[in-house]
């Protein structure tokens, strides 16, 4: 089989968040970027689908020459080859599908497993843009997936519960967390990965279809009152929603 | 603005959140001189599909063929981007449900549209839209435009006022060929907890954290958000813990939500899970640490201990709300 994991280098989500001064992106200064958490479930998926069946695990990242550290990482955790789609222009969503997807055209995988989003642009979109671009069928937010000869069942969590989809790969899947728990890389891991080569090819270019017009920090909230330090605050912590805050 | 809102239903119900698309589509139409569409896709939908006229939509449209029961993400980006194109929809509202958020990104790409996921407000600007969106879990917000001729909005549920309901639109059918080729990945079955609330969907979650333990603890919680009729949402340690499914975890790698009311039991409100509740319209914190990020976006707080506090706050509601 051949699988391909696209991943993203992204702010840690302990990470406190400032705008910077262009008021258009945030201020870099101090922030440890980390693999994105999710991309962390797309690619355990991928190994223990390559140790079941055989192949070979691709992770392919688009950005700039940081992302070279996340790459590491993947092949740290065991991939076979990674991917850098060098590039420093703007890119919404779409942009990225469109480059991703002419990469994974050529490569023709079995199968593309992302993060289910990215926790910097939070859009949870690229995935199923990839595979609408390539015209293969695709489940998000997958928990659980059987894959058997070509047919695959998800299961994707829903409102309230999760439900089941059937398709045949060459497929797309967007992983959330609890399809798998992701293996820590092992020093030997760490210390391969190190001399392991990363391929280095251009980002096709895609102009973008939104245009971010300004960022800014939400609006803050009032600091709230204390309604008491014991039991007797009770009664009126019940008053004050059912008559000032009327949510009860 | 002629605006197509794809409302969704389950088992012929149409969701809230299609309601609440519909009237923020109404607003912009109001104020860019347009019309606004409604769209139901299913098996049987006709007979509710005209409640959408009741939230603003002048046209109510419906595409019904038994194949469209169950969900199918390729079939239903087919039918909403060949309906989109028909009624020449410049822009298109999805609600980001669990739905919503698997078949917008397909749609964008039929329509070569540019895409805002997850919007929070709407505005228009020299006779274009400015959605406002969260990035980062709500660390920080964007403002964001599209520039291509179609535009494909996704709405955060619970956030955009459904308004009082007028008088239901007559709803019309229209046909859109579709082949097995269409239904690439189909939905053969739904688990649904029974009677079970989601953290995203609440108007009411009662969060508890690390701070009660154990999940044997977490009786009290499910007691006071069946009383509330809440949902029981999770933090990350929790979940990490195995105390609690991850479905319940609210933050940056769980749901961010905007619930009317939010009740924090027992959560420190670390930076990742304040990111994902501070949206929320009034909040309760209960922790016996009173220096506890949580308190800082609380509009209530009680400094003490959530085993005291709890059962005490579960009588007192039930008797307020007669139960």
């Amino acid at each position: 089989m051949k699988l391909i994991a696209c991943i993203n280098h992204v702010p840690d989500t302990a990470a406190k968040i400032n705008v910077a001064g262009d008021a258009k992106s945030i201020d870099k200064t101090g922030i440890a970027f980390v693999l994105n958490p999710y991309d962390e479930f797309a690619l355990e998926e991928c190994l223990r689908l390559k140790e079941k069946n055989g192949g070979e695990v691709i992770a392919v990242s688009l950005g700039t020459d940081a992302h070279k550290e996340t790459l590491r990482k993947a092949l740290a955790m065991g991939v076979d080859k990674a991917v850098l789609l060098k590039d420093e222009s703007i890119r919404d969503s779409f942009a990225v599908a469109r480059a991703l997807a002419d990469f994974i055209k050529e490569q023709s995988p079995d199968a593309v497993f992302f993060g289910k989003q990215s926790v910097d642009s939070d859009d949870a979109a690229v995935g199923g843009m990839v595979a609408e671009m390539l015209g293969l069928p695709s489940v998000s937010v997958v928990v659980k997936l059987e894959v058997t000869g070509t047919n695959a069942v998800a299961e994707r969590e829903i409102e309230g519960g999760r439900e089941k989809v059937q398709l045949t790969l060459p497929a797309v899947f967007t992983a959330q967390k609890g399809l798998n728990d992701p293996r820590y890389p092992s020093l030997k891991g760490i210390m391969a990965a190190k001399s392991k080569p990363i391929e280095e090819r251009p980002a096709t270019a895609c102009a973008p279809k939104t245009e971010l017009v300004g960022m800014r920090k939400p609006p803050s909230k009032n600091p709230g009152k204390i309604v008491g330090t014991d039991v007797s605050a009770v009664p009126e912590l019940v008053r004050l929603l059912r008559e000032e805050a009327k949510v009860i | 603005m002629k605006i197509l809102v794809v409302a969704e239903q389950r088992d012929n119900k149409l969701k809230k959140a299609s309601f609440e698309a519909v009237r923020a589509a109404r607003t912009i139409a109001d104020q860019t001189g347009g019309e606004v569409t409604a769209l139901v896709i299913g098996s049987a939908v006709v007979a509710v599909a005209g409640e959408c006229g009741a939230y603003g939509a002048q046209h109510v449209l419906c595409v019904e063929q038994p194949a469209l029961e169950k969900y199918s993400v390729t079939a239903y980006a087919k039918v909403v981007a060949a309906v989109a194109a028909q009624r020449q929809a410049q822009a298109v509202f999805i609600p980001a449900t669990a739905l919503g958020k698997d078949l917008a990104p397909r749609v964008s790409v039929k329509l070569d549209a540019g895409l805002a996921a997850d919007v929070i407000a709407l505005k228009v600007e020299a006779g274009n839209i400015v959605a406002t969106r969260p990035v980062y879990a709500g660390k920080a917000w964007t403002d964001v435009s599209i520039a291509s001729p179609v535009k494909v909005f996704t709405l955060r549920p619970n956030v955009f006022a459904p308004g009082t309901p007028g008088s239901p639109v007559a709803p019309q059918s229209v046909d859109v060929s579709l082949s097995d080729a269409d239904f690439g990945a189909q939905v053969t079955e739904t688990m649904q907890a029974a009677g079970k609330l989601d953290v995203a969907e609440a108007d009411i979650i009662v969060t508890g954290g690390r701070g009660l333990k154990g999940p044997e603890n977490f009786g009290m919680i499910e007691e006071l958000a069946s009383t509330l009729g809440a949902a029981v949402g999770a933090s990350r340690a929790v979940v990490d813990a195995g105390w609690r499914p991850h479905a319940e975890q609210v933050g940056q790698t769980g749901k961010t939500v905007s619930p009317s009311l939010y009740v924090a039991v027992a959560v420190s409100g670390a930076i990742q899970h304040l990111a994902g509740m501070s949206s929320s319209k009034y909040i309760v914190a209960i922790n016996k640490d009173k220096d506890a990020p949580i308190f800082q976006v609380a509009d209530y707080g009680i400094v003490a201990d959530a085993f005291e506090i709890v059962p005490a706050l579960n009588t007192e509601a039930k008797k307020l709300l007669g139960k």
